[in-house]
């Protein structure tokens, strides 16, 4: 029986020629992810071990970016805690304030992750690297410190559900409408413990940012994994940002598919998720004017330079509306500087936003944009979840880097075109 | 082994950031962290719950974050056990990993209201609800998880099996 592409990469790092779903596995891993929450509550764990050694220093990646530059002491406390440990054990690559960026859009940027890789880190994002055709899952601390030690994790191996992509979006439609369409379709656990897998000729009309975003939230189903297959696009990135070979997978022509779902991009329209589920989803037009108090255009999910493109084009020459607080940050210091060179930031910060240093903030009520009581956030980011981003009574609604944007200078939530875009 | 204790009944998609809010994940203290369990989705489960107490809620609980604080306070809020009809995939690897019990049983996270009185068998997965006189047929974990689970979860596991 064939396999599906998740499958044969499992296979390949379990060093087995066949598996298939539901099998127990042991793989190797290429590369083992913490950040300043999870880390340290790892490194506690491998107190626990009868060594004190890691696995590979260069396979290691540790990154700051939850909570800093620090908000507070204890967060301080939780990143020098990483910080010693990175220094003791001479982990390469260890991202602190300066270099730092949202682990998920720095790591492939510096080309931690290519395709092929088996990936394990220790925020549920990880599943974003399957846009590099790798395998990348979340896991909790302890098997991030297993990761450490071992340099393995175990997995049972998933099923799948492909989505056959066709079509060509709209101009304000991107990766965040793809993934909010689909989550709204099957529900938030309609892919619990599968591998959501991508394929179809409407892929080349996605950029990596947009395909970064979908597989970024792929989690959201309750995937596995979500992965797309590596086109031509995908190895120029992958070249372009990495020394490192590459191993490319295909799905085999007769791998079974718990369900097989067609999704022509140029029907799907700006789709915005209502609180407090991701899969509440409805399309812009279908709902009367909500008011919004903050528009936060960053995250793991669409802080990449597509998306301070696309906002920037929507906010240029605009001003934000009045009682509305827009904040814009950029994942990595790389976009920063690159948004910088293209005057996107001059844009944001003239039509009344602010711009704030990498970090994932205000994503999960961090800091650097909390809601009080009653009021109302328009986010690019990923969860909508009660009181994710403040106060218990607050609420978040989830939507593309176009209409936050847009959103922000309406003051209620709204696609481009209701800025004559 | 058993688990037995008065029941707290949670609906559908019960999130991480509900069992534990970020704004508290500053504090790496399983003890200190328990004191803020669930409190964004009922304020009273700290003052009310008791040790051995157990959690029975719907569909994909622990869906979210990957934050291993979440099945640590409920553990160290006494919990004895987790029953769900499903688990949201990286809660489930977590809480084996950190030794809190759980069980996936579809009609008894449906049948079994607040307050009873409920008996889990993890041997057998079987789960019976003292009040009712109701009894349902859990899903033991396979013998792997099992493996992890009574070596007191995975680093013990990796200890041993060196």
């Amino acid at each position: 029986m064939g396999m599906t592409m998740t499958q044969k990469i499992l296979a390949a790092h379990a060093g087995l020629s066949q598996v298939k779903a539901g099998q127990l596995i042991e793989a190797e891993l290429d590369l083992v992810l913490g950040n300043d929450i999870t880390s340290p509550v790892a490194i506690k764990e491998m107190e626990k071990f009868d060594k004190d050694t890691i696995f590979h220093k260069d396979k290691i990646a540790l990154v700051m970016d939850h909570f800093i530059p620090n908000k507070d002491i204890k967060s301080a406390e939780n990143c020098k805690c990483c910080r010693d440990f990175a220094s003791k054990h001479e982990i390469s690559n260890y991202f602190d304030v300066g270099q730092m960026g949202i682990e998920h859009a720095l790591l492939p940027e510096k080309g931690l992750v290519v395709a092929g890789d088996a990936v394990i880190g220790a925020d549920s994002h990880t599943c974003t690297y399957g846009a590099l055709g790798a395998f990348s899952t979340g896991v909790g601390s302890t098997d991030m410190a297993a990761g450490m030690v071992t340099g393995k994790a175990w997995f049972k191996v998933p099923t799948a559900i492909k989505f056959e992509l066709v079509g060509k979006p709209s101009k304000w439609v991107s990766g965040k409408d793809v993934i909010l369409h689909i989550i709204g379709m099957i529900g938030v656990d309609g892919a619990l413990y599968k591998s959501m897998e991508f394929s179809g000729e409407g892929i080349r009309n996605l950029s990596m940012d947009d395909r970064f975003t979908i597989c970024n939230m792929a989690i959201e189903a309750g995937g596995k994994n979500g992965i797309f297959p590596v086109d031509d696009l995908c190895i120029e990135y992958i070249k372009d940002h990495s020394k490192r070979d590459f191993k490319i997978f295909e799905a085999d022509a007769d791998a079974e598919y718990e369900a097989v779902y067609t999704i022509d991009l140029s029907k799907l329209e700006p789709t915005v998720s209502f609180p407090h589920l991701p899969e509440n989803t409805r399309t812009i037009g279908s709902f009367d004017e909500i008011k919004v108090d903050q528009s936060v255009i960053g995250s793991c999910t669409n802080g990449r330079l597509d998306d301070m493109r696309i906002a920037a084009a929507v906010m240029k020459g605009q001003k934000v509306a009045k009682n509305v607080r827009c904040i814009v940050i950029p994942a990595t210091q790389e976009i920063y500087l690159q948004s910088m060179r293209e005057g996107l930031l001059e844009i944001f910060i003239e039509a009344g936003a602010v711009v704030s240093t990498p970090t994932c903030g205000p994503c999960l009520g961090g800091y650097m944009g909390i809601l009080a009581a009653g009021e109302r956030c328009i986010s690019t980011t990923n969860r909508n979840f009660v009181g994710r981003m403040g106060h218990v009574d607050s609420e978040v609604y989830l939507a593309s880097p176009a209409v936050a944007a847009a959103s922000a200078i309406t003051g209620y939530i709204s696609a481009p075109e209701e800025l004559g875009l | 082994m058993n688990a037995c204790g008065s029941v707290f009944k949670y609906g559908d998609n019960v999130d991480t950031d509900v069992i534990i809010p970020a704004r508290y994940l500053n504090i790496t203290d399983g003890n200190e962290l328990a004191k803020h369990c669930m409190e964004d989705i009922d304020k009273d489960f700290v003052s009310n719950v008791k040790n051995g107490d157990i959690i029975v809620a719907n569909k994909n609980f622990g869906c979210g974050s990957s934050r291993e604080h979440a099945p640590l306070v409920i553990k160290c809020a006494g919990i004895s056990c987790v029953i769900a009809e499903t688990f949201a995939r990286i809660f489930y690897r977590n809480a084996i990993n950190i030794g809190l019990p759980i069980i996936e049983c579809p009609e008894a996270a449906r049948a079994i209201q607040a307050g009873d009185e409920v008996m889990v068998d993890f041997d057998s997965g079987m789960i019976t609800n003292k009040t009712t006189g109701e009894s349902f047929e859990g899903q033991a974990f396979p013998p792997f998880m099992q493996e992890i689970i009574s070596a007191g979860g995975l680093f013990p596991y990796i200890n041993k099996k060196k």
